[in-house]
This record gives C-alpha cells, sequence and structure tokens, in this order.
C-alpha cells in the first residue's frame, strides 16, 4: 500500500496500521488462551475445593477402651439368652463405658479436669453405647470377658483434631465445652485419643443430626449400585436392541422419522422432568414403594438411554459396509450378518458408551430428590430382588441431604462423599478409555 | 408363588424349549441336518421364544393392571360415612393398604389364617396386633376399613395366584403350539428373525413411551391443578407465596425471573469462556496444549451437577459474600443468583467449547486460507470468516447451554436460595422453576393440594421451554447451516 504523497514504508519498520493489527491479533490470541487457562482453572480450583473439605472426612479420631463386660450387669440369668439380654439398655452399656473412660483416665495419670461424668461421655459419640450393645448381642459369649473397644470420638472433639472446632467456638457451642476440648488434647498427648482411617465412613449406614461422627456411606453405595444394576441389565439390552433396529433395519419412514426425533429430544429433557414422571408414573400410578432402588434405577434406565443409543448407532455406523457385505455374500441373512458379524465388532465401542451413560446415572441426584430418596434411611437394603423395594439412598442424594443439615460436621462428611463418588466415576471413565485403547478398531 | 419364582419357573421352560424344539427338529430327520430347512438351533430359539416372550408380556401388564383394578373395587366398597372428617377417599385407602400389609406381617410370622379372620371382626385386637407388627395407625379402625382391608388382602392374594396360573398357562401352550410346529420344512429361522424384529421394534419405541409418559404425567397433573387453582393467577401473579393450608398465592413471574436470571449470567459466564476457548484450541494451539486442555475441560464436563452444587455451596458462595457482596453493600447471603450463575456458568463451559469446536473444526480451510491469502491475519481470519460461516451453528449451541441451565437442579438447590423475589440484585437469594419443583414434591407429599401439584404445571412448563429451546437449535442449524462440499 504505497502512498501518492509520499509517505515513507519499510520492510523492516511495521506501519502505524500494521502494528495496531499485530496489537490485535496479540490480544485476540491472550484473550483465547486465558479463556483456556479460566476453564482449567476452575477444573483445578474445584477439584482442590472439594479435595481439601473432604479428605479429613476420611480420618476419624477414636478412643480405644478396655471395657470389662460384668456378667452382673448384662446377663443376671447367666444363660447368654439374647432375648433376656437386650433388656440391659444402651444406658447400662453406657455406664459400663463411662467407668472405663474413667478408669483409663486415672491409670494413665491424666488429670479428668473436674468433669462431671456426663461431660466425661460427652467425649465420645453418642452411638459408642449403642455399638457396644450391638456387639454384645451378636456375640454372647463375649460377657464376663474384657473387651479391648474402639469407641469413636465425639463429633465435635473429631473436629477439635482437624481444626473444624477451635475452644473459641467451643465457648458458643452447647455440645461441647472448652473443659472437654482441653480434656481432649491432653489425652491425645498421653495417646490415648489416636487418629486412623475411617472405614466406618464407608460401611456405616447414615446417623441423626446428632452424632455425625457415625454417619456413613454403606446405605448409599449399596443403593448406588443396585440402581446401577437395574440400570446395565434394563438399559443396555433395550438400547442396543433400539439402536440395531434403528440402524440397520428401519425403513425410512413417518415411525422412524418420529422415533428418531424423540430420542434426540429424550437427550436434552431436563433431568428433573423424569423425577416427576418418576413420581407420576412408578409411584402414584403403579404404587411402587417410594425410596427404593427399582424406581431410581428405571427412572435412571430412561435417562440413560438415548446416551447408550446414541453411542451404539454411532458404533455400528462405524464398521463397514463391507462386513456387511461380505456375510450377505455367502449366504447370511440379514440378522445374522448383524448379530454375527456387526455387533461383535461393534462391541467395544457398545461397551465404552454404556459405561459413559452409566457414570451419568451414577451422579444424576435431581430425580432420585423427587421419588423419596432424600428420607433418612438407617436400615440396609435387602440383598437382590427383595433388597431392590427396600428403601435405600444413593451416593449423590445423600451429598444432599448432608448439605440440609446444621452440623458442619455434615459438610465434611458431604466433600468426603463426594470425593467417594468421584472415585468411583475416575474408575468407570478409566475402564471406558482402557477399553476404547485396546479393542478400538480403525477402518 | 412370587414374581421371581414365576419367572424363574419361565426361564426354566425356555430353556427347556429350546432343548425339545432343537431335538424334535434334529429327530424328525433322523440326525440329517442338512434336510431341515433351517440350522437346528432355530428350532430350539423359536420355541423358546414363544414359551418364554408372551408369557412375560402377559406378566407386565397384569403386574401394572392388578393393582389399579383392586384399588377401584376396594374404594367403590368405602362408603361416604366412613371417611372421618378432615379425612379424605385417599388416606381411607392408604389406612386399608397399611393395614393390609399389617396382617400381611403378622401371617409371615405365622398367625393362622383362621386366626387372621377371626382379626378382621375384633377391630381392638387388630389394632393392638397391628402395633406389635410395626404399622401403628392413628385412630381406631372402623370395621368397614377393617372389611376393606381383608377384601383387599385376599384380591390381592387372588390376584397373584391367577397371575401365576395364566403366565404360566400361556407359556405351556406357547411351548406346546411351537413344538408342535416342528417339522423339516417348517422356516424356522424366518419366523424366528420376524420374532426378534418385532422384539427390536419394541425395544425402540421405548424412547416414544417414554415421551408420551412424560407428557401425560405434566398435562394430567397440571390440569388437576388447573381445576384447584385459577391458571390466570398461575400465569400472571407476580407473588409466590404457598401456604399449606389454603390461600396460597403460586405466581409463576419470581419463579422465572430466578430462573432467566441465573440462566443468563450463566451464560455470560459460559458464552465467552467456552467460545474463546474453543477458537483458541481449534485454531491457535499447539498439539501439545491442545492435548492437555482438551481433556481437562472434558473432566469438567464429566462432574456431576452435584459436585457443583456442593462447589457453589462451600467455596463460591462464601467467597463471592466476602469478598463482593459485603463489602459493596449488597447483602449478606452465600446463597445467591451470582453465586448460582458463576457455578453453572462453569458447569456450561466445556458443554459450549466442545459444541463450537466442531462447528469451527467444520468450517472448511480453505476458507481460512482464501483469507490469508488476501493478507489477513489469523484473528481478523476468525472474526471476519470463520466466525461468519460457524454462526448458526454456534447460536445453536448457545441456545443448548441456554435449555440446559434453565434445567439445571442441584446447583440451584444448593446456591440460589429458596426465597422467590422479584430483585434486580444479583447478590441477593432468589429461587428458580426446578427448585421449587423440588421443594414442593418433597418430604410428606399429600396429591390433593394446589400447592403440590404445582409442581407438574411449574414441570410442564419447564419442558415447554426447554423443549422450545431445543426445537428452535435445531431449525435454526438446519435453516441456516452453510453447506460445503
Amino acid at each position: 500500500m504505497s502512498d501518492a504523497t509520499g509517505h515513507k514504508t519499510s520492510l523492516l519498520e511495521p506501519d502505524a496500521r500494521t502494528k495496531a493489527r499485530n496489537a490485535a491479533e496479540r490480544r485476540f490470541r491472550l484473550m483465547g488462551l486465558s479463556a483456556v487457562g479460566l476453564g482449567v482453572l476452575a477444573l483445578v480450583v474445584l477439584l482442590s475445593s472439594v479435595l481439601g473439605n473432604g479428605l479429613s472426612a476420611f480420618q476419624q479420631t477414636s478412643i480405644s477402651l478396655t471395657i470389662p463386660l460384668d456378667e452382673k450387669k448384662l446377663d443376671k440369668s447367666g444363660k447368654r439368652d439374647p432375648a433376656v439380654m437386650a433388656k440391659v439398655t444402651t444406658v447400662g452399656y453406657g455406664k459400663l463405658i463411662q467407668e472405663a473412660l474413667k478408669d483409663m483416665l486415672a491409670e494413665a495419670g491424666v488429670d479428668d479436669g473436674g468433669l462431671k461424668p456426663k461431660e466425661l461421655m460427652g467425649l465420645l459419640s453418642k452411638e459408642a453405647a449403642a455399638d457396644l450393645r450391638d456387639r454384645v448381642l451378636a456375640d454372647p459369649s463375649l460377657v464376663g470377658t474384657t473387651l479391648s473397644f474402639n469407641a469413636m470420638a465425639n463429633g465435635r472433639v473429631d473436629g477439635f483434631f482437624k481444626g473444624r472446632v477451635t475452644l473459641k467456638s467451643a465457648e458458643r457451642d452447647a455440645n461441647i465445652t472448652p473443659e472437654q476440648l482441653q480434656l481432649a488434647q491432653r489425652m491425645a498427648d498421653a495417646g490415648l485419643i489416636k487418629t486412623g482411617f475411617n472405614w466406618a465412613f464407608l460401611t456405616n449406614p447414615d446417623a441423626s443430626e446428632l452424632r455425625p461422627e457415625s454417619a456413613g456411606l454403606g446405605v448409599a453405595i449399596l443403593g448406588s449400585a443396585y440402581m446401577m444394576l437395574i440400570v446395565l441389565v434394563l438399559s443396555l439390552p433395550i438400547g442396543v436392541a433400539a439402536s440395531i433396529y434403528l440402524e440397520e433395519l428401519a425403513p425410512k419412514n413417518r415411525w422412524t422419522d418420529l422415533i428418531e426425533i424423540n430420542i434426540a429430544n429424550l437427550a436434552a429433557v431436563p433431568s428433573i422432568v423424569f423425577g416427576i414422571l418418576a413420581l407420576a408414573l412408578f409411584i402414584n400410578f403403579l404404587g411402587l414403594p417410594q425410596s427404593a432402588p427399582i424406581v431410581g434405577g428405571l427412572v435412571l434406565t430412561l435417562m440413560t438411554l438415548p446416551t447408550i443409543i446414541i453411542a451404539t448407532r454411532a458404533s455400528l455406523k462405524s464398521v463397514p459396509q463391507g462386513v456387511r457385505d461380505a456375510a450377505l455374500g455367502v449366504g447370511a441373512s440379514k440378522m445374522q450378518a448383524i448379530f454375527h458379524h456387526v455387533l461383535p465388532l461393534a462391541m467395544p465401542g457398545i461397551l465404552t458408551g454404556t459405561i459413559l451413560g452409566l457414570a451419568r446415572a451414577l451422579g444424576e441426584s435431581a430425580p432420585l430428590l423427587l421419588i423419596g430418596m432424600v428420607a433418612f434411611v438407617k436400615d440396609y437394603p435387602a440383598s437382590p430382588p427383595q433388597g431392590f423395594f427396600d428403601p435405600a439412598s444413593a451416593l449423590p442424594v445423600q451429598v444432599y441431604s448432608w448439605t440440609q443439615r446444621a452440623d458442619p460436621a455434615f459438610a465434611e462428611r458431604a466433600s468426603g462423599a463426594i470425593i467417594v463418588l468421584m472415585l468411583f466415576l475416575l474408575t468407570m471413565n478409566a475402564v471406558a478409555i482402557i477399553l476404547r485403547r485396546r479393542f478400538e478398531r480403525r477402518w | 408363588m412370587s414374581v421371581g419364582l414365576i419367572s424363574l419357573l419361565l426361564l426354566v421352560l425356555a430353556a427347556l424349549g429350546f432343548v425339545v424344539g432343537r431335538q424334535r427338529a434334529v429327530a424328525s430327520v433322523n440326525g440329517d441336518a442338512r434336510r431341515l430347512h433351517s440350522l437346528p438351533n432355530y428350532y430350539g430359539t423359536g420355541v423358546a421364544l414363544f414359551t418364554a416372550v408372551p408369557a412375560f408380556l402377559l406378566m407386565i401388564v397384569w403386574l401394572l393392571v392388578q393393582p389399579v383394578v383392586i384399588e377401584t373395587r376396594v374404594t367403590e366398597m368405602i362408603l361416604p360415612e366412613d371417611i372421618a372428617g378432615g379425612s379424605s377417599r385417599d388416606l381411607v385407602m392408604s389406612d386399608v393398604r397399611r393395614i393390609a400389609e399389617g396382617v400381611d406381617v403378622l401371617a409371615a410370622r405365622g398367625m393362622a389364617e383362621g386366626e387372621i379372620a377371626r382379626l378382621a371382626v375384633d377391630v381392638a385386637a387388630l389394632k393392638t396386633r397391628l402395633a406389635d407388627a410395626g404399622v401403628a395407625l392413628a385412630s381406631d379402625i372402623n370395621p368397614h376399613v377393617a372389611e376393606a382391608a381383608a377384601v383387599y388382602r385376599a384380591d390381592v392374594a387372588t390376584g397373584r395366584a391367577w397371575l401365576a396360573v395364566a403366565t404360566l398357562a400361556l407359556a405351556v401352550a406357547g411351548f406346546l403350539l411351537a413344538a408342535m410346529q416342528v417339522t423339516p420344512e417348517f422356516r424356522a429361522r424366518n419366523v424366528v428373525e420376524r420374532f426378534i424384529r418385532i422384539l427390536l421394534i419394541g425395544a425402540s419405541s421405548v424412547a416414544v413411551l417414554t415421551t408420551i409418559g412424560i407428557i401425560l404425567s405434566l398435562v394430567f397433573e397440571s390440569w388437576h391443578f388447573f381445576r384447584l387453582y385459577p391458571a390466570k393467577d398461575f400465569f400472571l401473579s407476580l407473588t409466590w407465596a404457598p401456604k399449606f393450608g389454603g390461600g396460597s398465592s403460586l405466581g409463576i413471574w419470581p419463579l422465572l425471573w430466578g430462573t432467566l436470571y441465573v440462566s443468563a449470567i450463566a451464560l455470560l459466564v459460559a458464552v465467552p469462556v467456552g467460545l474463546m476457548a474453543a477458537i483458541y484450541l481449534s485454531e491457535y494451539a499447539s498439539k501439545r496444549l491442545r492435548g492437555i486442555a482438551k481433556p481437562a475441560l472434558e473432566i469438567l464436563a464429566g462432574i456431576p451437577s452435584i459436585v457443583y452444587g456442593l462447589f457453589a455451596l462451600m467455596t463460591v458462595g462464601p467467597f463471592l459474600r466476602d469478598w463482593f457482596a459485603q463489602p459493596l453493600g449488597l447483602g449478606d447471603s452465600s446463597s445467591s443468583v451470582m453465586t448460582a450463575g458463576v457455578v453453572m456458568g462453569i458447569m456450561l463451559i466445556p458443554y459450549v467449547s466442545s459444541l463450537s469446536d466442531d462447528i469451527i473444526n467444520a468450517v472448511p480451510q480453505a476458507l481460512r486460507d482464501g483469507s490469508y491469502g488476501l493478507g489477513a491475519t489469523q484473528s481478523e481470519t476468525v472474526k471476519q470468516v470463520v466466525f461468519p460461516a460457524a454462526l448458526p451453528g454456534i447460536v445453536g449451541a448457545i441456545l443448548m447451554a441456554a435449555s440446559r441451565a434453565i434445567g439445571e437442579t442441584m446447583i440451584v438447590v444448593l446456591g440460589a436460595g429458596a426465597a422467590a423475589k422479584l430483585s434486580l440484585n444479583p447478590f441477593e437469594a432468589m429461587t428458580t422453576v426446578t427448585v421449587k419443583i423440588v421443594s414442593q414434591l418433597t418430604g410428606d407429599t399429600e396429591f390433593a393440594s394446589p400447592e403440590t401439584l404445582v409442581a407438574f404445571a411449574l414441570g410442564l412448563t419447564l419442558f415447554v421451554f426447554t423443549l422450545g429451546l431445543n426445537v428452535l437449535a435445531l431449525y435454526i442449524v438446519r435453516k441456516y447451516r452453510e453447506q460445503y462440499e
């Protein structure tokens, strides 16, 4: 672009316009890079926030007690009949624990700070006495022996060692006093309070508002596993059958078009609407029980079907026409060509799609809220098939119900539950990727 | 006989059918399989299919219809005077069901049927025995209700018995009929393939049935709602104040406002970031960066929404409150439109970016080369050539993202708050359609009050909105897409 007015241009020195254009180019590039950076940053912040809040849920402080199980107190008749022994309530067992705790403090020479027996017991989980009772009733021969028993510390004491509860916050707290925490500190110094991996978090059922320390994911994991089983058993065959029909056999007509549009739209329907469907159809109309894995499994199946159908169709489409033609050429029927040749070749892709669909179903919570899965469930569901109809929880729903509770110890548990959920998802996705890498064929 | 046992028996019969069908076929040609029309296995499969499939279908239909029939029969038995004041027919029916279940528990514990029959007359004894079985009833049992419960229980038992008889009879009939057909000339393969084809068609119509189910349940219950509550108030009123006990105003506008506000913020976050990320990754990024950043964004897409909800509740909400809302004097609530919007925006970034990435990659390289040839810089090419060419697809992607934002539940349940408000302040807690669907339908729900049924009308509105956006997106993409060949 030369100028008639004699304006000098040089190849070595960019003119103002070129400079501006180059600057615009650099700005645009920077904007793009920062957008990518923002996305990655969001991921990092999200993951570190979840890990930071939740990792401590896998640690639990506990006090190991040596409890002499006095026959006179637990089984006066001496017959070891569980029905008779059941008359001793948790209060009776609480007293045993209380004495054992006192003895232990005296033995270790830890000053109990003049705390009343009730305050002393406040260091332990309210679940401890019930736990001890369950253990003795399950094995009556323990009576008369001396049992070494690992009692969970109270949620506040647990929080104290994790830094969630401080002496200052305890002053305003009705559930714990600074004196109790100071005693706990002395006990920890004397090695009486230990912190270990919290297996109970993975196996225990949910617990009530006042005992966050014993709340666990057992029922939720079981419930989620039941639902995934139902989803797998129903959605894989139905999804594959539907895809085979639509991809290989369906004539081009209105009915086929209708089905195709339907599947595309179903994939975009908000998940909460599926919850409404489940509530109206499965629970109100068919009378299936609330909060049962069968209802959750059915609604998740309906939600997962479009995903599986789309993946399966893509996978069937990628099998070259030559395979079908060769099969037909040697005299196979259309069905034989599909079931003997095309389907096995498409199987890795189908399985990958199914696992990814299951992973999405596992994280889904909105529809499960509507079918009553938020209910407090303390009993493990029975083994299938009866267990499919028992009330259960699910992992993501358990997270939600823990966030609705007041005690901050439950917020930690909720983040811990998220970590468990993400580990499951990570495993499923890893399996899907390995399957794809190992078996995928490029034509 | 339990359903599980019947299913097991049917499967055993089907397996038997396979063996018998195959053997009859082979025997009919004295072991020379070449003289059969089809391979021997097809004869077996045919018998197995005709044994199991019709019987299973009958069982499913039976299980769907039986409760409905029994309910209507027993409901008719309850006289108007049995319904106490403040109660309703539904509540009495639920008592009937609970009594029947309790009696079942008693029977399972080994109580003799004769004794149960006596209990049905002696209602006081029945109540105490039921309490033992873990079924506590609020009021005394009306003898009429006890009688209805006895009939209900008997009907369920008879229904079960007939179910077993009918399905097994159908299975045996199918077995015999199919087994008789086995002759060397019988075109077993064609029959089996036609049968399988019908099964495949059935599977593919599940999607249509689901849609019909969704529409029917939404429309039916919304119609119930609009009989109890005027549609005019629902669509035009500006207040949302449900009161359990009557006299509530259920206007949808505060909820719609919250929904649209949150979605708008989410799109303001997601669209620029997602779009720029897609442009950078497809036009500029080195292979290495693309190999790291693309999977990272995909991980973001695979994270369940409950995780984002918790992130909003525990991290983003307090952060925005302490660093923006309180210093600026705009409020001190950690759940706010801003919280939910920002987190939802993060959730939508990968959605926008992966959709736009595909669309940008579909723009042919020749267009870019032409632009470079004229001396345009890379960013000028993107802005003036690639972007206009990809615009219809990008608009479609944004509309789909909007539809997802409107239908998203967990983030707003945990991040946006529960107060229905018409306010402009983004740091104030507001609520959305999905939040209210959850809150009206969880907990103890009674399906006769407008406060519960309103959730279905909200659901219908949500369904229409998201469906409309998706259809519009598809329409735009189809109509304005440039065809490159």
